[in-house]
C-alpha cells in the first residue's frame, strides 16, 4: 500500500471543475513531481494534500490515516512556497525553530535540531540574520529547513524555484534532491518547468485540464509519451502525419516504416507520430532506416548545439546537431537529406 | 518664476498654520505682567483637576487602544484573508464615524443604555466608562482600521498564514506570533492616533458626564485667560509627540526595513 494515497480527488470552484477524478499513490521516500501548464490543477491538488483547499470529493490518506477532513496544522506536512513565506519578524534560526516551538519541543532539543537543519542547508553562520538580509536562494533554503525541522510525514514543494534566477535554480534543485534523498522524505513537487521535473523526480505526473494525463518515470514520460498533450508539453518534438498500412506499418513519404508502438489505425487511416529532435539526423547515418529529402528552412546556432528546421515529406522537422568547429551549419534553403530510425517514432493516441 | 511661486505658496501656508500657534504660545507666556514666564503652565500642571482629568483620559485611551487592537486586527486580517469581497462594505462601516457626529452616537448610547433599558450601563460610573470607551473606539475606528489594513497590505497575509498553518500553528498563534508582530508599526500608528483623539475628545465625555481632559479644557477656557492657551499648547505638544512616535516606530521597525530592501 502506498504511503500517500490520493483517491478519486475532485475539486470545483463554482461550476469550474479544476481537478477531475485524480488518483495517485506515492511510496515512502519517493519524489513525485506534478508537471503541467498554468491552470491544469497541479497546485490545487497540492493545496488539497496540504489542507488549504477542501476536496469536493475523494480521499487523501497519509500512512494509512485519512487526512481529508483534518486542518492543515493537524496533518504533519511541511510546505515550501514559491514566495519563500519566511516570517519577516523572526531571525533565520527562529524561523527554522518555529514549528518546533509550536509543537512544544524542549528548548535544548529544538536548538540542536535548528543547528542540524542550518548545517544541512549550509547556512550555519547565518542563524542570527533576518530574512531580508538573505539572497533569494538562501531564503528558499531556510524555508526548506523550516519545513523539514518538525520532521513532517510529507514535504510539499509549490514551485519553490520559480522566483530564483536560472543559475541558482539549477544548483538549488540539486541541493533539494540531495537533502530529500538524505532524509528519505516523501515529497510532492509542483512545477511547470519540464527540465526541473525531469531532472529531480522519481516519477512525474503530467497534468492537463485537471486530470493526470500520464504517470511515469522521467525516462518513460520523455521517451514514451502516451498522449499528444504529454508529447507536446514535455520536451520539443516533431509531429508527423502518416497513413496506416493496415499491417502495423505506416506510409511516410516514399517510405514504409514500422514504429516501435503498435499502430491500431485501420488501413488508409491517419496516424500521428512524434519524433524527438535529437532522434533526427542531418544526412544519412548508420541505423537510421528512414531517409527523406529535405530543404533547410531555419538555422539557430545555440553554442554547443545547432537547432535546424528542415521541410521534408510536407512536415517541418526540427533537429539538433552538436556544433563542430570544422563543420559549419548548413545554409538556409540548402537541399539535403534527413534520416531517423523508425523505432524512434512515437505513435500518439 | 515657478520656483518663486512655489516658495511663496509654501511660506504663505506656513504662516497660515504657524502664526496662530505662535500667537497662542506667545500669549500663554504673558501671564506675568511685563515679562515672559511659565506661570500659566505651572498653574495648569499643578492644578489637581488637570492631573485627575488627564490621568483619566490617558487610562481611557489605553483601554480604547487595547479594545481597538482586539477588534480591528482580527477583523482586518480575516477580511483580507477570507472575505476580500466584503472589504468595501467594512471600509464603509469604518468610515461612518467620520460622517455621523459624536453627539448623535452618544445620544444613541444614552437612549439604548440608560438606567431603564435592558442593559443599564449609564447606571454606574464603571458602566458609563465602558460606554465611553466604546464611543472612543468608534471615533478612532476610521484611523485604526486604515492603519492596520495598510500594514496588512505590506505583507503576504495568505502565504504567511498558510506557512504557519503547515508548521502546526492555530489561529491564535498565527495572529499573535506571525501577523501582529509584522504589522506592529501600523498598529502603533493607529494606537497613537487613537491616543490623540481620546485626549482631545469633548462631546462624548461631556454628555456622559465623565471627568475627562476634553471637558476640563473647555471649562478652563470658559473661566480663565492665560491657562487655556497654555493647555492648548500642551495638547498640541501631546499630539505632535504622538505623531513623532509614529515616525520613530515606523523608522526603527525591522519589518519596514525589510520592505525597503
Amino acid at each position: 500500500m502506498p504511503f500517500l494515497t490520493i483517491d478519486h480527488l475532485e475539486k470545483s470552484f463554482g461550476t469550474n471543475r479544476v481537478v477531475k477524478d485524480f488518483n495517485l499513490g506515492i511510496e515512502k521516500g519517493e519524489f513525485v513531481s506534478l508537471l503541467g501548464p498554468s491552470g491544469c490543477g497541479k497546485t490545487t491538488v497540492l493545496r488539497m494534500v496540504a489542507g488549504f483547499e477542501t476536496p469536493t470529493a475523494g480521499e487523501i490518506r497519509i500512512d494509512g490515516q485519512n487526512v481529508t477532513g483534518l486542518r492543515p496544522n493537524q496533518r504533519q506536512i511541511g510546505m515550501v512556497f514559491q514566495a519563500y513565506a519566511l516570517f519577516p519578524n523572526l531571525t533565520v534560526a527562529q524561523n527554522v525553530g518555529f514549528g518546533l516551538k509550536i509543537a512544544g519541543v524542549a528548548r535544548d532539543v529544538a536548538d540542536a535540531r535548528v543547528t542540524e537543519m542550518l548545517r544541512l542547508i549550509g547556512l550555519s553562520d547565518l542563524g542570527a540574520r533576518y530574512p531580508f538580509q538573505l539572497s533569494g536562494g538562501q531564503q528558499q533554503r531556510v524555508a526548506l529547513a523550516r519545513a523539514l525541522a518538525p520532521r513532517p510525514r510529507v514535504l510539499l514543494l509549490d514551485e519553490p524555484l520559480s522566483a530564483l534566477d536560472a543559475k541558482i535554480r539549477v544548483s538549488l534543485r540539486t541541493e533539494i534532491r540531495e537533502i530529500q534523498r538524505e532524509l528519505g522524505i516523501t515529497t510532492i513537487f509542483v512545477t511547470h518547468d519540464q527540465e526541473e521535473a525531469l531532472s529531480m523526480s522519481d516519477r512525474i505526473v503530467v497534468m492537463n485540464g485537471g486530470i493526470a494525463d500520464q504517470v511515469g518515470t522521467p525516462f518513460e514520460v520523455y521517451n514514451r509519451p502516451t498522449t499528444r498533450f504529454v508529447a507536446g508539453f514535455v520536451g520539443t518534438l516533431n509531429l508527423i502525419e502518416g497513413v496506416a498500412n493496415g499491417d502495423g506499418r505506416v506510409t511516410l513519404g516514399d517510405n514504409l516504416v514500422t514504429p516501435f508502438d503498435p499502430v491500431t489505425a485501420q488501413k488508409g487511416g491517419p496516424v500521428t507520430m512524434a519524433l524527438r529532435p535529437e532522434a533526427v539526423w542531418l544526412g544519412r547515418a548508420d541505423g537510421r532506416d528512414v531517409v527523406l529529402p529535405a530543404t533547410v528552412s531555419e538555422v539557430h546556432f545555440m553554442g554547443s548545439v545547432i537547432r535546424i528546421k528542415a521541410m521534408a515529406a510536407g512536415t517541418s522537422f526540427s533537429l539538433d546537431t552538436f556544433n563542430r568547429a570544422d563543420t559549419p551549419p548548413p545554409a538556409i534553403g540548402a537541399a539535403t537529406e534527413i534520416s531517423f530510425a523508425a523505432r524512434d517514432l512515437i505513435v500518439l493516441t | 518664476m515657478t520656483r518663486f511661486a512655489a516658495w511663496a505658496a509654501l511660506i504663505l501656508g506656513l504662516i497660515y498654520f504657524i502664526l496662530p500657534l505662535y500667537g497662542m504660545a506667545e500669549f500663554s507666556l504673558r501671564m506675568r505682567r511685563g515679562v515672559y514666564s511659565l506661570d500659566a503652565y505651572s498653574a495648569v500642571l499643578t492644578d489637581p483637576a488637570f492631573q485627575a482629568t488627564f490621568g483619566f483620559s490617558v487610562i481611557m485611551a489605553l483601554f480604547t487602544i487595547v479594545f481597538g487592537v482586539f477588534l480591528v486586527v482580527p477583523t482586518a486580517y480575516w477580511v483580507r484573508l477570507r472575505m476580500p469581497e466584503l472589504r468595501p462594505y467594512v471600509e464603509f462601516i469604518t468610515l461612518l464615524p467620520l460622517v455621523i457626529p459624536a453627539i448623535v452616537i452618544v445620544f444613541g448610547y444614552i437612549r439604548l443604555y440608560n438606567t431603564s433599558s435592558w442593559l443599564p450601563l449609564t447606571g454606574t460610573a464603571t458602566g458609563t466608562n465602558i460606554l465611553l470607551m466604546f464611543g472612543y473606539a468608534t471615533l478612532s475606528l476610521p484611523y485604526m482600521y486604515r492603519a492596520v489594513d495598510t500594514g496588512l497590505r505590506t505583507i503576504d497575509v495568505a502565504t504567511l498564514t498558510e506557512a504557519a498553518q503547515s508548521l502546526g500553528a492555530g489561529w491564535g498563534t498565527i495572529l499573535g506570533r506571525v501577523i501582529l508582530p509584522n504589522v506592529l508599526a501600523a498598529v502603533l500608528s493607529g494606537a497613537f492616533l487613537t491616543f490623540a483623539i481620546v485626549i482631545g475628545e469633548f462631546t462624548m465625555a461631556a454628555l456622559l458626564d465623565r471627568p475627562a481632559f476634553g471637558p476640563y479644557m473647555q471649562l478652563l477656557g470658559a473661566n480663565r485667560a492665560y491657562e487655556p492657551a497654555a493647555l492648548a499648547v500642551i495638547a498640541f505638544a501631546i499630539t505632535w509627540a504622538c505623531m513623532g512616535l509614529i515616525q520613530l516606530v515606523t523608522r526603527f521597525s525591522k519589518h519596514t526595513r525589510a520592505q525597503q530592501t
